[in-house]
């Protein structure tokens, strides 16, 4: 046991919480503004697949890391421009909707994939971000710049959520449509405008993956990260500085279930299977949402179409 | 832009809904098949030709409708309820490890019970593993209001890694020279051939069966109506003094008990043991088919079958043509969407 508080007191664990964390943080900042302006989105397991295979196949191509995170960010706000025309415009159901979205956007990018590299025994690879050692801060300078970009945009959407008429307008769109509807403000418009965002972010978390984490596609590299960011949300009651806390949360467990794993006879001494402590994570995900759900106080118009004139 | 309402849907426009969205999907497809550098006229033949074209196309086909559709109506029935049961998957999963678990070959023995008295125990194994696995998140939401989409998809990895952990212990088979895969079941609970010089089995006459028996469920009994009921607008169900916690159980177990089943028809039909790459997503799909077959137990079996013929005629298309066989996910997916859509268009028109 005391092992494995040595693990948890040293520097390198840290480094792995916070590289953990980084594209939770993007994706559940997605989903948190989507969900704010009203509209669940499901399709964030898919967007991340997307936006890593677009991110790092414009890299492979020859364009510059951040014009790779500019691809995956554009590639993200298409596939949510096509959640919202469904779910917006149409009012179809969100739930269905952004699974459509989910096997749409990782079916297309695993036979973009295919078509790009017909035959190739191992993925292709590329240079990916370098760690900013220069910073001159613990912890911090072991990670990439998309690391720093993350945490950065925890305050600014904080900021532009509580803080300005942008923020006032997205929130009350997915509060009380109708309402804004009477102040003269156009709901599709900022219920469009925040699913695009939002889903630009998740396209993001995914690029994070093949240009930072690691250096190449694969097939299953999301691996469910996205629905935990959906979890996250509920978890942090729709607010960014919790967000981040449960973001770190998560990565923390992520991390020590890792070394736990690696550590000679495991947790206590016991050699207990390797796939339990791989399910932790995902368990502790359902343990908080269970938590936090009867004290949730859910964006009142989520998951309700919003049609002019019907009730 | 706006929608209107629609007085009445037409039977024709029902009919004509699916019609158009696999056309229109089809349409949309081809652009991809373009872009793989084949001919899309001969693309498309080869595709439906594998899926459909031959005595070996069509019984592939059957072999691989039969757990999607069982897959199907667990989505269908959990859906009409508002139950959003993404965790089929794990169900299925869950209801192939009971199954093996109730008879397969321990140590080359096996429960000692003769085949009559063990066959029913396997299958009820296996539903009853699905329906529990199910409950938790039923539970959860009707307790807490904890959302079940979120629930039940992290559920599927929890129960993946579980049947990893057993095939790589409890329940390895140690003659598989190791191979992850489990026990094997005992021959004479295996499903019998439908037909000769083939694999479709037994189990696609029992998915047809349950299909028939959940649209009269929904149909002409109390539960049924309480389900659409529930699922219409649960609210107004309550007001109505229906037990909307209870029938939300009852939806679970057997959304879940169907999924289950799933599994178990599986490894009794067709692999006789369970690996980890058993099935290749039913769990999902079986999502696409409820909708694509608009909640309707009995048009889940049509949609099943064209799924299933999609991923089938994929395989044997890619081998001829440059087209990766991840064309039928992409299939799949468009067909849903445009699927949403032309439902939506049946109930509402389009107004400027």
């Amino acid at each position: 046991m005391s092992e494995a508080l040595d693990l948890v007191a040293s520097l390198p664990f840290w480094v792995a919480v916070l590289r953990i964390a980084t594209p939770l943080i993007l994706g559940t900042l997605g989903v948190l503004l989507c969900e704010r302006a009203g509209v669940l989105n499901l399709g964030i397991e898919g967007i991340m697949v997307a936006g890593a295979f677009a991110g790092w196949v414009a890299v492979y191509q020859g364009a510059g890391l951040w014009t790779g995170v500019a691809v995956a960010a554009a590639t993200g706000a298409a596939f949510g421009v096509l959640h919202a025309a469904l779910t917006v415009s149409l009012g179809l159901s969100q739930h269905v909707s952004g699974l459509g979205i989910t096997l749409l956007a990782t079916s297309l990018s695993s036979y973009a994939y295919r078509v790009s590299f017909p035959k190739v025994d191992r993925p292709p690879t590329i240079k990916p971000f370098a760690p900013m050692a220069d910073l001159g801060l613990p912890v911090l300078n072991a990670q990439t710049p998309l690391t720093l970009l993350a945490l950065l945009l925890v305050p600014l959407m904080a900021w532009v959520l509580m803080r300005t008429p942008l923020g006032l307008a997205w929130r009350m769109v997915g509060e009380n449509p109708a309402a804004a509807e009477g102040q003269g403000l156009n709901v599709v418009a900022l219920r469009y405008g925040a699913i695009a965002c939002g889903s630009a972010l998740m396209g993001v978390a995914g690029a994070f993956l093949t240009l930072s984490a690691f250096n190449a596609f694969y097939f299953n590299m999301v691996n469910g990260r996205g629905w935990v960011c959906v979890a996250l949300v509920v978890f942090a009651s729709w607010r960014p500085g919790k967000a981040l806390l449960g973001a770190l949360l998560f990565a923390f467990f992520d991390a020590l279930q890792l070394r736990l794993q690696q550590a000679d006879g495991g947790l206590l001494g016991l050699s207990l299977p390797y796939q339990l402590y791989l399910m932790l994570p995902y368990l502790m995900a359902i343990v908080a949402l269970v938590l936090v759900a009867r004290r949730a106080s859910y964006p009142q118009a989520l998951m309700k179409p919003y049609r002019k004139g019907e009730r | 832009m706006r929608l209107e309402r629609r007085a009445q849907t037409s039977r024709r426009a029902l009919l004509l809904a699916p019609v158009g969205a696999v056309l229109l999907t089809l349409a949309l497809t081809s652009l991809l098949v373009a872009w793989a550098g084949a001919p899309i006229a001969r693309a498309y033949l080869l595709l439906i030709e594998g899926g459909f074209g031959s005595r070996f196309a069509i019984t592939e086909t059957l072999t691989r409708a039969t757990p999607l559709i069982l897959t199907g109506l667990s989505a269908a029935v959990a859906f009409r309820a508002r139950l959003y049961n993404i965790g089929a998957e794990g169900q299925l999963y869950a209801g192939a490890l009971a199954a093996v678990a109730v008879g397969g070959l321990h140590g080359g023995e096996g429960l000692a019970l003769s085949a009559w008295l063990l066959f029913p125990l396997m299958i009820a194994a296996a539903m009853l593993a699905g329906a529990l696995l199910l409950l938790g998140p039923a539970l959860l939401k009707s307790r807490f209001g904890v959302d079940e989409v979120v629930t039940t998809l992290l559920l599927n990895f929890i129960v993946l890694l579980a049947v990893s952990a057993l095939l790589d212990g409890a329940m390895k088979d140690p003659g598989a020279m190791g191979w992850p895969q489990s026990v094997a079941l005992k021959d004479e609970l295996q499903l019998s051939r439908l037909l000769s010089r083939s694999r479709v089995h037994t189990g696609l006459l029992a998915a047809l069966v349950l299909s028939v028996a959940l649209w009269a469920l929904l149909r002409f009994t109390t539960l049924g109506f309480e389900i659409r009921a529930v699922g219409s607008g649960p609210r107004a169900a309550a007001f109505a003094g229906m037990p909307v916690t209870a029938v939300g159980v009852k939806v679970a177990l057997l959304s879940g008990a169907l999924a289950g089943l799933a599994g178990a028809v599986e490894v009794a039909g067709r692999t006789g043991y369970v690996t980890l790459d058993m099935s290749p997503g039913y769990g999902m799909s079986g999502v696409v088919i409820a909708m694509l077959a608009m909640l309707n137990p009995l048009a889940v079996v049509a949609a099943a079958i064209f799924v299933a013929g999609m991923l089938v005629g994929a395989d044997s298309m890619s081998r001829a043509v440059a087209v990766p066989t991840y064309i039928a996910d992409v299939i799949v997916a468009i067909a849903l969407i445009c699927m949403l859509v032309a439902t939506l268009l049946t109930q509402y028109r389009i107004r400027r």
